[in-house]
């Protein structure tokens, strides 16, 4: 990430204002105040980021071992386990399945989001669109409303005797589907994180597509090529990056999903308490007092995401800072 | 501000709109475009809708009328939500207000400074700092709530108002865009003229630097907020207190009482309801600021 050429153009000025011209105030000016600067930001990021990493790192590794019958002050010590806790974490078929359900739930959840999302951008985009201000607004505006709030408004609209769905089903004397059922919960989920985030996703999208010269659209026309020829052959590639990104940040929100089947619960017997990683994780510390191996779940479950976090930096380090001098 | 007014600057254009894009130029209508987007508009307000109207009506009716037909309980419903624990509705209300509008203020300043610096400082250690800055983007809050309340437990901060409020002031994401928009706002040449004039680096940065970076902050700000606002896995772990509770942990306890009691349930309604007014009213009002292109690092506001 060093740029050379900054370099050379934040030396010259120095000299200039150097007061005494000594190697000190030199060194002050430009290493101590800009870390003077950054403290704050350091100090949270290390307090609250890195400090709670190191230490789930460390817990993972422990186990509380119980010697005698456990009674008295000393029969209870923490001891370093080594991977002993990881290898429990990985056989526990309960991971296995809250693994496989989460990518189940994001193979179904992000293209479909992203493709409504890239859909409606392009549209928003398109010549001769009519209240295009009011549709972007309504489909951004259910990212002003909290995952808890949604799954509830949705719980609500999924339960018979509430849900208009079933209205309707009803008055057509059809069999309505049990959203709420084992079978059909998953779809119920990703609807409602589908609601809340592609709007979010399309807003994205739409910015980079404004930002493009129409100049570039005028010359395809010339040569006839049609709306949808331009959509799919000139701004898809253009915003391409920006699908990557939105399709990367959706991914990590997948494997952390905790807020929409937690709230879900009461309204469905078909979510046990392990149904994503992260739930499992919190059972395993809150209501087992496993803290041990809900720290070597949490890692693991870290570790997944940062092989995406890799994947990320490339593309950002790439592509977004050639404006800075 | 001198600087700004001596200073012989010209102002790096932050891409403005495409001029061919405007009002007036329209072409004719593309009906099949607008048809699908209003479907998509009817999509997203359809829970919107069906809280408006539910939340009209009492604990029977619920479960009897047709869904979006509306009654006439909605003030008997505030009524009834006021009066639950003492008000302790509203308590949730001001709680989120405080986490998210202190959080994020706070974190809209960390996030300017550390980005302004990275922007315009060279000093060793830069690109350092700013990868693994980076790489916090990525690790997601929810993932580090668990072991930060083992952390917090040790120094007995957990259930306090501190135990939510202070691990949301560090935002990676805030600092990244912070940078960009120091990046593209503040010409070095300001900077540059202000230092010769004497001005003390901190002074530069809050009295010129946050000036030209502003609509930005306002977009670091919102993101934060929301992000507060929305956060159920923090405060869902960290506080046992009800009276600390934000909205969403609070909402969710009703619910799950509700199972047990379906009274209640019209009383979540309605206090979802509640609870959305204040942001959704925010996001209306300061809809210009959401414009963000996260892989072009351009942010147009």
């Amino acid at each position: 990430m060093t740029i050379p050429r900054s370099r050379t153009a934040a030396a010259t000025p120095v000299p200039a204002r150097r007061r005494s011209g000594g190697g000190a105030s030199s060194f002050r000016s430009r290493v101590l105040t800009p870390y003077a600067m950054l403290a704050p930001g350091i100090v949270l990021f290390l307090a609250f980021m890195a400090a709670p990493i190191v230490y789930a790192v460390y817990l993972s590794f422990q186990k509380t071992q119980v010697t005698g019958l456990g009674l008295g002050s000393g029969a209870r010590k923490q001891v370093f386990v080594g991977f002993e806790n990881y290898v429990a974490a990985l056989a526990d078929p309960e991971f296995a399945a809250s693994i496989g359900r989460v990518l189940l739930y994001g193979l179904v959840l992000v293209p479909a989001m992203l493709g409504l999302a890239l859909l409606f951008a392009l549209l928003l985009d398109a010549r001769g669109t009519r209240a295009a201000g009011f549709s972007r607004v309504a489909i951004f505006l259910p990212y002003a409303v909290p995952a808890v709030i949604s799954s509830l408004l949705w719980g609500f609209l999924y339960l018979p005797g509430v849900s208009p769905f079933y209205f309707v089903f009803d008055a057509l004397g059809w069999d309505a589907p049990e959203i709420l059922s084992s079978d059909l919960v998953l779809f119920g989920i990703a609807n409602i994180a589908l609601w809340g985030g592609v709007g979010f996703n399309m807003i994205v999208m739409y910015t980079s597509l404004k930002a493009v010269p129409t100049e570039i659209y005028e010359a395809a026309k010339l040569d006839g090529a049609s709306e949808v020829d331009i959509a799919l052959r000139i701004k898809v590639p253009i915003i391409a990056p920006s699908i990557v990104m939105t399709s990367l940040f959706s991914l990590i929100a997948t494997l952390q999903v905790f807020a929409e089947p937690t709230t879900l619960r009461p309204l469905s017997n078909s979510l046990s308490t392990s149904w994503t990683p992260l739930m499992k994780v919190y059972r395993d510390a809150f209501t087992r007092d496993d803290i041990y191996s809900a720290a070597a779940t949490s890692v693991v479950i870290a570790l997944a995401t940062l092989l995406l976090s890799f994947l990320f930096l490339r593309i950002v380090q790439k592509r977004a800072f050639g404006q800075e001098d | 501000m001198t600087a700004t007014a001596t200073a012989p600057v010209d102002l790096p254009r932050v891409a403005e709109p495409r001029p061919g894009k405007s009002r007036g130029d329209r072409g004719k209508p593309n009906w099949i475009a607008t048809v699908i987007l209003l479907l998509g508009a009817l999509y997203c307000l359809l829970p919107v809708f069906w809280v408006l109207t539910a939340s009209t009506k009492d604990g029977s009716e619920l479960f009897s009328t047709f869904t979006f037909a509306p009654s006439s309980h909605l003030w008997d419903n505030i009524v009834e939500l006021t009066a639950y624990r003492d008000g302790v509705f509203w308590r949730w209300m001001l709680n989120t207000a405080l986490y998210a509008g202190v959080g994020a203020l706070l974190s809209t300043y960390v996030s300017a400074l550390s980005g302004y610096v990275l922007a315009k400082f060279t000093f060793p250690g830069k690109s350092t700092v700013f990868s693994v800055l980076l790489m916090g983007v990525l690790v997601p809050g929810v993932i580090l709530a668990i072991p930060q309340y083992f952390l917090f437990a040790q120094f007995g901060l957990t259930n306090t108002y501190w135990s939510v409020l202070l691990p949301q002031i560090i935002s990676p994401y805030g600092i990244y865009l912070a940078r960009i928009y120091a990046a593209a706002s503040v010409p070095t040449d300001v900077i540059e003229a202000a230092r010769t004039e004497g001005a003390g680096e901190m002074r530069i940065f809050s009295t010129i630097a946050t000036s030209m970076m502003l609509p930005g902050l306002v977009t670091i700000f919102l993101f934060q907020f929301v992000a507060i606002w929305n956060n159920f896995l923090l405060p869902y772990i960290m506080l046992g207190d009800d009276g600390l509770f934000p909205i969403t942990v609070g909402l969710n306890g009703l619910l799950n009482q509700g199972a047990t009691v379906p009274a209640l349930y019209t009383l979540v309604i309605t206090g979802a309801l509640l609870s959305v007014l204040p942001l959704i009213a925010m996001f209306l009002l300061l809809q210009r600021f959401w414009r963000v292109d996260l892989a072009a690092g351009a942010v147009k506001a």
